[in-house]
Formats: structure tokens, sequence, C-alpha cells
């Protein structure tokens, strides 16, 4: 069966993280190892069992101006700040802005805004509340704001689906381009959640890294001694595009965004099914719906967040997915250096495995010293060269999964 | 306290709240159609004024006060009656 479809195409990349302000940045720590994760020096943290993090690498409220950012939360200035970027690296397209979508979301949405409300609320009553606190903390006040940024009409979208979001606003970003909603769609993820009440709820599920004397080292996927996640924050954003609409104004394609696939584990709203099989499935329904075989695929992002229960879990699913194919897949994860930026991290990770097609290489999973018996991958612990197998495109898969049994799956293949 | 010493203050609240140049906070300006400023700044707006002057600017007052002149008159009308 094939249908004629529309191919979409990834035309602009854009993040902010703990490693860079931007996406080249970004990626060029990612290469050269570097961790994000850094001591918290606030006083709330002493009263945590957590006190470690990874923070963005450069402050959103500088580049949006004070004024912007007084009615804007965190995570809507990183989304806003990542998206700029993505657009000017796709030449800032002139085009119908009925055409131009926006699929951009967050796991959590504007928690900060959310926490300082109520604690004006308390201190000083209703009226000293912000007028922009509801905007600030919902969590489509990113794709809002993006979608005046750049004038886009076609709709704006925020699909939620805890640390799977970004992913998931990626695979809506293609169905409308495929279903013939939008030529363009800004597509990413983003997050500010380093704050005390995250800390206290994902530390009190017992779900986060206590490495709080060795924070380099704390986020450690894959690793025998890993101990739970570290929590980071940023965005990322894709500029997907259809290849017609590209190939008109003649732009510059990074990789054909080839596929995404979805599964529910319907299981327990906080551990994935232990049998991985929704891991699994997703996998299989991203490579299904991106018409790529196992044997194309050369490298893996995997979600993989330093948790006892969660990597080994992906890794075996990974294998079950690819069969035979597994081996050559070289799988990375490089939450071991951003730390695992929850409703961003399919979006910066996807950018991350567009770089790793462009350039054909693997990045590294740091602090993988003594790899888990139970995970039966091949985890880059270097920059490992990639190399087609075969003769049909190289292709990579980026994985995100979220608390409430969400499993996303997205496929990209060389341009 | 006089016109100006009002002007100077809302001048103050607007550029903090709105980025709005306090220099461009004149009497005649309209705070929607002159200096941009929507309906949720001009609540921050009115709260700020009333913490920085002491007055109290109800919300069926608020929505009659479009200039910068308009605010200026209501402060001086009121300060001190209700702080």
């Amino acid at each position: 069966m094939t249908v004629d479809r529309e191919t979409v195409v990834v035309t602009g990349l854009g993040a902010t993280t703990p490693l860079g302000g931007d996406a080249a940045s970004t990626w060029a720590a990612m290469l050269a190892g570097r961790s994000g994760v850094r001591r918290l020096t606030e006083p709330w943290a002493e009263r945590l069992p957590v006190r470690i993090a990874a923070p963005a690498a450069v402050d959103p409220a500088e580049i949006v101006g004070r004024v912007q950012a007084r009615r804007m939360d965190r995570c809507e200035q990183f989304a806003l700040v990542a998206s700029r970027e993505a657009w000017a690296d796709a030449g800032a397209p002139e085009m119908d802005p009925e055409r131009l979508g926006v699929s951009v979301t967050s796991g959590i949405g504007g928690i900060g805004s959310t926490l300082a409300g109520y604690d004006i609320l308390k201190s000083k009553g209703w009226q000293r509340i912000s007028p922009y606190t509801v905007p600030m903390l919902m969590p489509n006040g990113s794709a809002g704001w993006i979608s005046m940024e750049l004038g886009a009409h076609a709709g704006a979208h925020s699909l939620v689906s805890a640390c799977a979001s970004g992913a998931e606003a990626i695979g809506y970003g293609i169905d409308m381009i495929r279903s013939g909603r939008a030529d363009v769609v800004m597509a990413g993820g983003t997050e500010a959640a380093i704050m005390p009440l995250n800390i206290g709820a994902f530390a009190v599920m017992r779900a986060m890294s206590t490495r709080n004397d060795d924070p380099e080292r704390a986020s450690r996927p894959f690793d025998k001694g890993r101990d739970g996640f570290v929590l980071g924050e940023g965005a990322g954003m894709l500029v997907l595009e259809s290849l017609s609409h590209a190939r008109q104004r003649g732009a510059r394609v990074y990789a054909v965004a080839a596929g995404a696939g979805y599964s529910s584990d319907a299981y327990h709203i906080a551990h994935p099914a232990p049998d991985g099989a929704g891991v699994t499935s997703a996998i299989g329904r991203a490579l299904a719906d991106a018409r790529v075989n196992p044997e194309q695929v050369v490298h893996v992002n995997a979600h993989a967040t330093s948790t006892p229960e969660g990597d080994p879990l992906e890794a075996r699913a990974l294998v079950k997915a690819l069969g035979s194919a597994a081996d050559g897949v070289i799988v990375s994860s490089t939450k071991s250096m951003t730390g695992h930026l929850l409703g961003g991290a399919g979006a910066i990770e996807s950018v991350a495995a567009i770089f790793a097609l462009r350039d054909q290489v693997a990045p590294p999973t740091i602090n993988l010293e003594d790899l888990d018996d139970d995970v039966p991958v091949d985890v880059a612990t270097e920059p490992r060269p990639l190399t087609k197998r075969g003769t049909e495109p190289m292709a990579v898969v980026n994985n995100a999964f979220g608390f409430g049994g969400h499993n996303v799956s997205l496929v990209f293949t060389a341009a | 306290m006089t016109d100006q010493e009002i002007l100077a203050g809302l001048g103050e609240i607007v550029e903090e709240i709105a980025g709005v140049p306090a220099d461009e906070v004149t009497p005649s300006k309209s705070f929607v159609d002159d200096l941009d400023i929507d309906s949720l700044s001009m609540v921050e707006i009115a709260v700020a004024a009333q913490d920085k002057f002491g007055v109290e600017i109800p919300d069926d007052q608020l929505k009659d006060l479009t200039t910068v002149q308009d605010v200026v008159n209501f402060v001086a009308k009121n300060a001190g009656d209700s702080a």
C-alpha cells in the first residue's frame, strides 16, 4: 500500500539548553561530552534531598527583554528564543500566513508563574496577582506567543503528554502538513520546571538522582550506578515544511521528518509497563509510518533518563522492535549531558538526532562507566561515526515517553 | 501632590510595566491608542498607581480613565481620601 502523501522535511533548527543558548553550541557541547548539571545554590534547595539540576546556559529573559519577560513564563521565553532561532535558520520564509502553523507544547506549563502567583495571592491578595498569570501558566501559552511572533494563522496547538510532549508536538506538526492544513509548522517543546515543588514532587517519587556531591556525573543513563534523572530546562524547535514548499523556495533541508509512532501503556500512571510492549509498539509504528526498514536505522537518541527502571526497559524494547537489525545501531542518551527537560526533551533530542544524521556522528553518553548487564544495545560513550547500512537512506530514531503511559517515537531520514 | 508629580510618578509606573519611556507618557496620550497598552497591563498600572498614590480606583471608574490626563485628574482629586 503506497498512498501518495506530502513528504515533510526539516528546514530549521533552534534550541536553548543547559549546554548552550542555541542549537549549534548545544550540539558542539554534546560532541565534546560536556555536562550542564550544576549544584543548585538557591536557598530553597537546602531543604530538598535533590540539590542539583541543569539550568539553561543563557537566561532567556535577557534576550526577550524586561517588559516582555514580565508577561511570559520562563518556559514561554525559552520557546520564543528557540523558535526565533529556528525561523531564522529556515531562512524566515515569506509565505501565506494561513499556511503556517504552530505545534509547540510543554509537559508542565508555566509552573514558576503558578507558584509565584499563588505566593502573591497568599501574601498580598488577589488584586496584586499579575493579570498575565493565566497566559503565563497555561501550557499552550508558548504556542500562542509563537503564533503571534510569526503571524501564523493555520492553527496553534499544544498536545500534552508529560515527558513525551515535545516529541508528540513534532508528530502532530508532521500530521498538519501531511493532512494539507499547513505548508510550514513550527514544532517543538519547552520546559522551565527547576522549582522546589517540582523537585520535591519528583524526589518523593524517588525518580531523581541524589548524587548531590558530584553533579556532573549524576546523570548516567544505562550505567549500573544510575540513581534517577536530573532535571534540566530549555526548549527545542524544528521548522517542519512540505518538501514541495521547501523546494519551491530553495530551502536548505536538514532531514526528512519521516514518521511518528505512538502507543499508550494503559498500565500505571507513573510506571512503564514492565514488558516494554508499549515502547516496542511505538518504535515499530514509527518505522512503519516512515516506511523505513529496521536495517536503515543507524542511531537512536534514547529517552533513557538515568532511572533504574526505565533505561534497560527501553533498551530491551528497542531490540524487540528492531530485531536482528538492532546489532549495528548506536544508541546515545544526551540526557547524560542536558539532564531531563521533560516536555522539552523530545524536541531537543530530535534536534540532536538530526544533527547526528547531518554530521554522521552519534553523540556520546557521558558517565557511562559500567554498562548495566540488562542493556543489550551498543551505547556510545564517545562520538561514534554513523555509516549507512545497505542502499536505503540512513535513519535515526528519537524516543520520548511520559507519565501517563505515553510512548512516542520519531524517525528522521537523511535528506 | 502636584499634577506634575503625579505625571512623573505615572510615567515611572508605565515605563516599568509596559516599557513605554516615561517621557512619552504625556497628558493627552490615550493608553490604548497612543501608548499601545492592553487591558491586562492597564489593570497592573492601576494597581501600581493605587499603591503609589494611595488612591482606590474602582473597576467601573478605571474603564473611564482612557488618557494620561484622566488618571492624573483622578489621582489629584482622590489622593488621600481613601489611603
